[in-house]
């Protein structure tokens, strides 16, 4: 967990006893997680086990039904909103601080009407303010990070799945996120195209990027990962170092989990 | 009279060729006031919030529920019954029929496009949403870079349709003594007898002007579809650099 003195210990994202409920069900019942400079939390557990809702109530996308989310330690108020969500209260507060945060999703979710090079400069555009010709040089030197610089000019239509993954990754970076949230990044990715997705991840954590990963890819979770988080019908089941967990499972669950998942 | 008139068809066309400037004038013009009424009657439409829906939703359930003819009326003749109006600053403008027919068919189509646009506004993909908001996006910017542009594209082959039903729905403005293409035809056949041979004409008009406007829509959905059709080539120039320092390479 590198930087976590440098920082003089303040985590940079520390969410607090997550709770989310859809009606009846509580898919959510209290995770927390610190995030200090430099750490990259693999996030594993079962389709169901609230592991992307969780992702998800870190910048908003969701609405918790409790606990909260401190971000830089800089604690997102909310307010109740009759039906037991807990709704940010200001609004410019919370687009503040997402756009220090990277969201990437399973989807992609790239905006078929710009180019690729229109996707990756619009944040820094829109929301930064950043100057056309700035964004833009900028988004293609990104493009061309993440092996995308000459297809700058096609809509995501043209592009592979990992195409449009990696550009979704441009995307997020382009933003200057100090802590990046990857939401299953690989799964609507045909086999052949998970490799190149994982190599764009990887490189990111050698340069000592701070993220968070919802997998399903072991062995990259294994590998990649400062620690990881074992989540299992809504709480952390085991959380720690992950070749201790990979390799030593205190939980019955997670052997079971590991089992199915490493054969 | 007997025979065809085919030598009365061209006589009259000059003056058919009027009364279908005035259709489209009826018919542009309502087709653009409805749109920019639309926009915040569909984005309304759309919210989340009940009682930010209850104000549209009146408003089209009336204008789609009623007939046009009903509501045209209603204008020409309702609006002189009220003495404010008639002493009010805009009467020089509502006494008018051609200012009724504009106003009555922009206040109709804008209910039919209000209700395109909440379709295509909520056939936009949540994600692409998200994925503004993830971003930092506030309302105002995800509709307007995100949301609207996309349902433009969405809504588009719909609001050709409207604009097509606008312009057959414009004949009733002959009922109301303006001299539309149906009006002029009217009009000529008092003076000629030859029924036929001008409403033959004035349909013949009809179809060319709308196979126009399907070409004219045409040809914007291609432009606004651009993205689905084949990719570009490679960028083959070399890639510009940033100044060193402002992003790490991998």
């Amino acid at each position: 967990m590198t930087g976590r003195d440098a920082n003089g210990g303040a985590p940079m994202l520390s969410a607090r006893d997550i709770r989310k409920r859809f009606g009846e069900v509580e898919v959510l019942k209290g995770v927390s997680v610190d995030a200090h400079p430099g750490d990259v939390i693999t996030i594993l557990g079962a389709s169901g086990s609230g592991k992307s809702t969780f992702l998800r109530c870190l910048n908003f996308l969701e609405t918790p039904t409790g606990g909260s989310v401190m971000l830089h330690g800089e604690p997102i108020v909310t307010r109740p909103d009759g039906e037991g969500n807990h709704q940010p209260r200001d609004r410019r507060q919370l687009r503040r601080l997402r756009a220090r945060v990277g969201f990437v999703f399973q989807q992609f979710n790239l905006w078929p009407h710009m180019t690729v090079l229109g996707n990756v400069a619009e944040g820094p555009r829109q929301v930064l303010k950043t100057s056309r010709a700035e964004a833009e040089a900028r988004a293609l030197a990104l493009l061309e990070k993440v092996g995308l610089a000459e297809r700058a000019n096609f809509y995501p239509a043209h592009l592979s799945g990992g195409q449009q993954q990696r550009a979704a990754i441009a995307r997020t970076l382009a933003m200057d996120p100090e802590l990046i949230l990857f939401d299953e990044p690989t799964s609507a990715l045909d086999p052949e195209l998970v490799g190149e997705v994982l190599e764009v991840i990887r490189g990111l954590a050698r340069e000592g990027r701070t993220m968070l990963i919802v997998t399903h890819e072991m062995g990259f979770a294994r590998e990649v990962a400062t620690r990881t988080m074992f989540l299992h019908e809504g709480l952390v089941e085991e959380d720690g170092d992950p070749e201790a967990l990979f390799t030593q499972p205190e939980s019955e669950r997670l052997r079971q989990f590991l089992r199915r998942h490493l054969s | 009279m007997d025979g065809f008139g085919w030598d009365i068809i061209l006589q009259s066309l000059p003056k058919l060729l009027e009364g279908l400037w005035v259709t489209a004038q009826l018919v542009l013009v309502s087709g653009l006031f409805g749109l920019l009424l639309a926009l915040p009657l569909g984005i309304a439409r759309s919210s989340p919030r009940p009682w930010v829906r209850a104000l549209p939703f009146g408003y089209i359930f009336f204008f789609r529920g009623t007939p046009l003819l009903v509501q045209l009326f209603l204008i020409y003749y309702g609006l002189a019954q009220f003495e404010a109006i008639r002493q009010g600053p805009l009467w020089y403008l509502l006494r008018e029929p051609y200012v009724c027919a504009l106003l009555t068919f922009s206040l109709h189509t804008a209910a039919y496009i209000a209700e395109i646009l909440r379709g295509a506004l909520q056939a936009v993909p949540p994600g692409e949403v998200e994925a503004a908001r993830a971003i930092g996006m506030g309302r105002w910017l995800t509709l307007r870079r995100v949301l609207l542009p996309r349902a433009a594209q969405i809504g588009l082959p719909a609001y050709g349709n409207e604009v097509i039903l606008m312009v057959k729905g414009s004949a009733l403005a002959s009922t109301i003594t303006l001299l539309d293409l149906t009006g002029m035809a009217r009009t000529l056949i008092a003076g000629n007898y030859r029924a036929v041979e001008m409403f033959l004409a004035a349909g013949v008009l009809y179809l060319i002007f709308n196979w126009v406007l399907q070409r004219l829509f045409r040809l914007a959905e291609r432009a606004m579809n651009r993205h689905l059709r084949e990719p570009p080539r490679l960028v083959q120039q070399p890639v510009p650099r940033v100044p060193s320092g402002l992003d790490p390479p991998l």
